[in-house]
């Protein structure tokens, strides 16, 4: 058993024990869903179907669907692909990388941060595939014998690089998820009274003992899955932005990108996971785990992410100035000044200004205030990605050739129903599954416990 | 006589943990723990030996890097060459940077599936395989100690005698 210092605030609240752990977490996916969740699976089913729908519109007549021009040839699809990426950043990191560095809090919230992660890339993943324009023949990226030659996928490309990123970050933070759900599905299977979810929760523990031999190598996986998914989590946003870096459009052609996407990752991630917990521990009465310490390390995290990003505008602004070169100077002012000013001033207002909020102890430990800085900093985040995209495309070289893009019904369509099917997703996730990590949080009860910390032997073997 | 199993319960780690060292030092030899969480420092005390998977991770890992290596030379040097930009590309070394990112997410790959699936073969634990712990409260807040007479030089009673103080909360034997 670890010990901390007794004047760190205690990471479970109230008097607990490994039982009410259980029955806590267990309660909701054991109980009947509240109509709440019925009303909320519905709306986002809805709203992902209505996607799906223009998804397969999009499908059957062809790319042109989208409100992409001779100038624009790459606008939402790119851009809610990136959104997506970096709002499944959080996950991993906080399984992974705070695991590296024994961030105890971490496991009231990663069990449902990788969830949403693996969600999050899921409908990342959709874009480049349906922008394919031919679903059926997205097998051609990987390099399989072929009568074409035979011709291969040209492994000098970033989009290929991409599509080696995302599909191992993807599998490789689903099978992490996994292992780690394991013994806690066995916990439900060991409650379960019902015949059929006996039999659905004994599939998915595995048939899990829990025997000394088997944590020993549990422990074992762990450890070594998050030591490799923890350069994987900085890899794949820094392939994601070679996309753009390694081209030659003024605006995308930056050494600085691959560091400001990953933080610019990190800081939407931890948003998302804000946004999505700060209702769950609410909905599943889950508040003595998820509580305002976390909700602050969180916080905390979006503050130092927040001032990276903004520290790399203000780089990237400068540079472009002082590379002496014309093109890259006029595509920053026209980024700020030009006809998509507006997007331009709302992401310095949600990336910049906003997260520099919670240099204020009372802001970042208000729940509400949290809940309201998240929602903006994606909005902002989702900017950030439009700006980038758009306002280096849409003056091209050639005056003549200059253009400006309006979306079309379909690619809003498309981008609001991946925002269903994502929550849609982890509604199920949350009806169905532990939320929170079980095993890892009996493990800390006794070193971070309210009730033990504040017991008078507590610091008695020290 | 026949061969037992002593499943003892606790219902607390600690207790659990103590109980171990207490029987071993009479040189009972246990068999297993049953947790719901891994209880940090059992495995000496049981004499568990520490899992060999780090060092398969990194054989996946190595097996990763080699396939990719030898893949990309063989598409992008050996069969296609392709000449993008009038970049090099008359040998590996030369274009060798733009091969750096998939080498390195291959080999995460390999060595990530090689070790998840190794660690679900050697724990069998598979999909649909009957729960392996010998009582259900286990999963929960329950901790429990095997024992088989079998591996022990001690009698039944001799055991009974030295788990009573161990501060078990329940016994249960079963015939094998």
């Amino acid at each position: 058993m670890q010990k901390e210092a007794a004047i760190r605030e205690p990471l479970i609240l109230g008097h607990k024990t490994y039982h009410d752990i259980t029955e806590d977490v267990c309660r909701p996916i054991e109980d009947k869903a509240p109509k709440m969740w019925y009303i909320l699976f519905g709306i986002a089913l809805i709203v992902g179907l209505y996607g799906v729908g223009c998804i397969l519109y999009l499908l059957g007549t062809g790319v042109g669907v989208w409100g992409l021009n001779k100038t624009i040839g790459w606008a939402w699809d790119i851009t809610n692909f990136v959104w997506w990426v970096g709002i499944g950043h959080a996950g991993t990191l906080i399984s992974a990388v705070l695991l590296l560095f024994r961030q105890k809090w971490r496991m009231a919230i990663n069990r449902s941060a990788e969830a949403m992660t693996i969600f999050a890339v899921f409908m990342a993943g959709l874009f480049p595939l349906i922008h394919m324009g031919r679903l059926w023949v997205g097998y051609w990226v990987l390099p399989i014998p072929n009568q074409f030659g035979s011709l291969w996928v040209n492994f000098n490309s970033p989009l290929l690089w991409d599509v080696f990123a995302i599909s191992t970050y993807l599998s490789v933070s689903l099978v992490f998820w996994y292992i780690g759900l394991i013994p806690d599905f066995a916990t439900i299977r060991d409650r379960a009274k019902k015949p059929v979810a006996k039999k659905m929760y004994t599939i998915l523990s595995f048939g899990w003992s829990g025997r000394a031999k088997h944590w020993n190598r549990f422990e074992m996986v762990s450890l070594v899955l998050a030591g490799l998914a923890t350069p994987l989590v900085f890899s794949v946003h820094s392939i994601v932005s070679f996309d753009f870096a390694t081209s030659v459009i003024p605006g995308w052609h930056t050494t600085i990108f691959p560091p400001y996407f990953v933080a610019g990752a990190v800081f939407s991630g931890f948003a998302m996971v804000q946004t999505l917990l700060l209702i769950m521990r609410k909905a599943m009465s889950l508040e003595a785990y998820i509580h305002t310490k976390h909700v602050e390390y969180m916080n905390i995290v979006i503050m130092v992410t927040g001032s990276i990003v903004g520290t790399a505008y203000i780089t990237e602004l400068f540079i472009s100035w002082y590379s002496g070169v014309e093109y890259e100077a006029y595509a920053f002012l026209n980024r700020a000044t030009g006809p998509y000013w507006w997007a331009y001033f709302a992401m310095m207002t949600c990336n910049v200004i906003s997260p520099q909020l919670m240099w204020f102890r009372k802001l970042r430990r208000s729940l509400l205030f949290t809940f309201f800085i998240s929602i903006v900093v994606n909005i902002g985040m989702w900017f950030e990605r439009y700006v980038i995209i758009m306002t280096s495309l849409h003056r091209d070289y050639l005056p003549s050739s200059w253009s400006m893009h309006y979306p079309s019904p379909i690619d809003i369509g498309v981008y609001i129903g991946t925002i269903g099917l994502f929550f849609t997703f982890f509604l199920l996730f949350a009806r169905f599954f532990p939320v929170l990590a079980l095993n890892e949080i009996k493990s800390i009860l006794k070193g971070s416990g309210q009730s033990y910390k504040e017991s008078p032997d507590y610091h008695k073997n020290h | 006589m026949a061969n037992k199993v002593i499943y003892v319960m606790y219902d607390d780690d600690g207790v659990l943990k103590d109980g171990a060292k207490k029987l071993v030092s009479k040189g009972i030899k246990i068999a297993d723990a049953f947790s719901p969480f891994p209880i940090h420092g059992i495995d000496p005390i049981i004499g568990v030996k520490n899992t060999r998977l780090g060092i398969m991770a990194f054989i996946y890992g190595l097996a990763g890097l080699t396939l990719a290596t030898v893949g990309m030379r063989y598409f992008m040097i050996v069969d296609w060459p392709m000449n993008i930009g009038g970049k090099p590309n008359f040998t590996y070394l030369d274009n060798i940077l733009s091969f750096v990112p998939i080498s390195f997410e291959f080999t995460v790959l390999c060595a990530a599936h090689g070790m998840a699936i190794t660690y679900l073969l050697r724990n069998k634990t598979l999909p649909g395989m009957p729960a392996q712990n010998p009582d259900p409260r286990t999963t929960d807040d329950k901790f429990v100690l095997e024992i088989r007479t079998a591996e022990n030089s001690m009698d039944e009673k001799e055991l009974d005698e030295l788990i009573k103080d161990t501060g078990y909360i329940e016994i249960d034997k079963k015939n094998i």
